[in-house]
């Protein structure tokens, strides 16, 4: 919209400004609550500036966990996380982009049923079947690993069918041209489709990492072991009991913790994030 | 490089018969091109030559071999699609290597190959440039850039320059001749374009609805179409195909008793037989009335500046029979009727039953 109307800029951007800080406020709360210590924020009404504690609190978390509640350290936490974060996305393209690819260029017997049983699954997300996997997952002494951590969120139909939508977006010609050329279906797949779903696989990481990072019912359900916890389950475990008994300086400091890398992710992907979702390479 | 021979193939895709029946052999070196409407199959029989599409009867080969099981990359042909096909994540000169790479040749030979193909090809330039940073003309020269440097035994092509404007179409058609003419690598070249089929055969391949409808040189298959369906569809505009019945002993084209067209020979062997009389549009001159063979009368004129479209219609009413006719003089807007002769050697006669042209 090219308008000039000094009026209307000024109240949209009032608008905007006001919204941005609504959404702003709770987590620079957060973060200043983080900064202070357990006298401080207990008292009524809470600061609003950052204090002095910073450094402590963010090592105490880091270390050792609340004094009060949990004592697993936050750190272990934090690689928990990723390494959940990291597997799911990553277990979860190779399987799919493997078997959309099939699903798409290859003829065989019962190809559409499978790809609608694979479909079907997109229906029933963890929440839905959770207690026959963890049935499963338990069956398979799984509890407290990092395979039974990842491997009921890798086996998901989003990835799959994502793939095979964009593989038959790929024009016909190009396999037969590949075919030409004498590449066999697998240098196919590894010369051609897979750079060519670049872009599809930042956009489907950058999802996939947040979605592995938030999880919170599953965990919850399978880790038991302190060594165990992901980050979101760390602040769970941290809260016990009533308001006053909480350390919540340190409870917001290791939500700030955990706050931080699926941020940085999409910081960082931002560009091929957003390329993957509206743009292809064709 | 080798000859190519189709030998009564057919192919069917379930229990539509996309190909029914065609046998050609195609000379080492020679520039075949395959024409005909769409959906005729002349696509899917390059194909099945490709090797893209399964024979579903009758035998392909290249050179002394049957290639009816081979892979396409066994067949030693390179093949250039209408679209490109180009890879779009690779350089150009990736592209052009890249078919050469899988077959394990050394570097240094890949790399002559592509230099020369890209010299060839005017595309030097270019080579370190993906395929959507170019036009579509650069875009085409790489897809057959592709085909030259594995240097195989036998070019295909699929429409290639259908996807170009008219200018560069014909430029490209031009050097698409010049390339031709410098390798001498046989040519399977499928088009719907009567013009490019015309300007770049050797000999030409007329396709319709899976069937063969004339093989020839194109200066042959203009001047003598083999059926009504060739007639029509080579030349534009096309072919004027007049019905009636022979008669006055082979000398007159008659419908309903009425005299439409003198014949400028006679054809007495054909004397009382329903024919179609085949004239092309080009072939007409203008007359004096008494000298005319047929006076249609005049519908409309269309002004090419070099040439005059005279569109018109034959008998009584405008019911009567539409005919064309392109006169190389200018005509001012004109009405009534128009003499018009035409000489015996631009005179066709075809079966109205089977379309077959009828020889005297």
């Amino acid at each position: 919209m090219v308008e000039r109307r000094p009026l209307l800029t000024f109240v949209a951007h009032a608008v905007l400004i006001i919204g941005a800080a609504i959404v702003a406020f709770p987590i620079y709360i957060t973060f200043v609550a983080s900064t202070h210590s357990f006298q401080d924020i207990m008292q009524v009404p809470m600061p609003l500036l950052p204090g002095e504690h910073f450094l402590e609190n963010y090592k105490q978390v880091l270390i050792g966990g609340t004094t009060t509640g949990s004592r697993a350290a936050v750190d272990r936490m934090l690689l928990n996380s990723l390494i959940m974060a990291l597997v799911v996305p990553i277990g979860k393209m190779s399987i799919s982009i493997l078997s959309a690819f099939a699903i798409v260029y290859f003829r065989f017997p019962l190809r559409n049923f499978f790809f609608w049983m694979i479909f079907v699954t997109l229906m029933l997300p963890v929440e839905v079947r959770i207690i026959p996997t963890f049935q499963v997952i338990a069956g398979l002494g799984m509890l407290n690993t990092f395979a039974g951590l990842t491997l009921p969120l890798i086996a998901s139909a989003t990835a799959t069918f994502l793939f095979r939508q964009f593989f038959m977006t790929i024009p016909d010609e190009l396999a037969e041209a590949a075919r030409m050329d004498g590449a066999g279906p697998m240098r196919f797949f590894w010369d051609v489709a897979v750079p060519l779903s670049k872009t599809s696989m930042a956009a489907l990481f950058v999802i996939q990492f947040i979605y592995g990072w938030n999880q919170y019912l599953w965990p919850l359900l399978i880790t038991t072991d302190e060594s165990m916890y992901t980050a979101v389950i760390g602040i769970k475990r941290m809260i016990v009991g009533g308001d006053a008994a909480n350390e919540w300086n340190l409870i917001m400091a290791t939500a700030m913790l955990a706050m931080l890398p699926p941020a940085l992710v999409v910081l960082l992907m931002q560009k091929w994030f957003v390329k993957g979702l509206v743009e292809t390479e064709k | 490089m080798a000859a190519v021979s189709i030998r009564n193939v057919f192919k069917s895709f379930g229990a539509v018969k996309v190909i029914q029946g065609i046998s050609i052999d195609v000379a080492d070196g020679e520039f075949v091109v395959m024409v005909g409407p769409s959906g005729c199959g002349k696509s899917t029989l390059l194909r099945m030559v490709a090797g893209l599409e399964s024979i579903s009867a009758g035998e392909i080969a290249i050179g002394e071999r049957v290639v009816n099981d081979l892979e396409p990359k066994d067949r030693d042909i390179a093949m250039v699609f209408q679209n490109y096909a180009l890879y779009p994540h690779m350089t150009v000169y990736n592209n052009m290597a890249y078919g050469l790479k899988i077959q394990g040749r050394p570097k240094a030979d890949i790399d002559k190959r592509v230099q020369r193909a890209a010299e060839i090809l005017e595309l030097s330039k270019f080579l370190a440039r993906r395929p959507r940073e170019l036009s579509g003309g650069q875009r085409q020269r790489v897809a057959m850039g592709r085909a030259i440097v594995r240097e195989p035994k036998v070019f295909l092509f699929d429409e290639p320059l259908s996807n170009l404007d008219a200018k560069l179409r014909v430029q490209m058609r031009s050097e698409l001749q010049a390339l031709h003419q410098r390798l001498g690598t046989t040519t399977l070249y499928v088009t719907h374009d009567q013009v490019e089929a015309m300007t770049l055969a050797h000999r030409m391949l007329v396709m319709n609805a899976g069937k063969t409808e004339q093989i020839g040189a194109p200066l042959d298959v203009y001047a003598k179409p083999a059926t009504t369906f060739v007639a029509a569809f080579i030349g534009s505009p096309p072919m004027n195909l007049i019905p009636g019945r022979i008669a006055d002993g082979g000398k007159a084209l008659a419908s309903d008793g009425d005299v439409h067209v003198r014949l400028p020979e006679a054809r007495p062997a054909f004397d009382g037989r329903n024919v179609l009389l085949g004239v092309r549009p080009e072939h007409f001159e203008t007359c004096e009335p008494g000298a005319a063979l047929l006076s249609p009368d005049i519908d409309f004129i269309e002004l090419l500046g070099s040439d005059s479209l005279v569109y018109g219609h034959l008998g009584a009413d405008k019911s009567g029979v539409r005919m064309a006719a392109r006169l190389h003089i200018s005509m001012v807007a004109k009405e009534g009727r128009l003499p018009l002769r035409f000489s015996a050697q631009h005179m066709h006669l075809f079966d109205p039953e089977s379309g077959k042209r009828l020889e005297a």
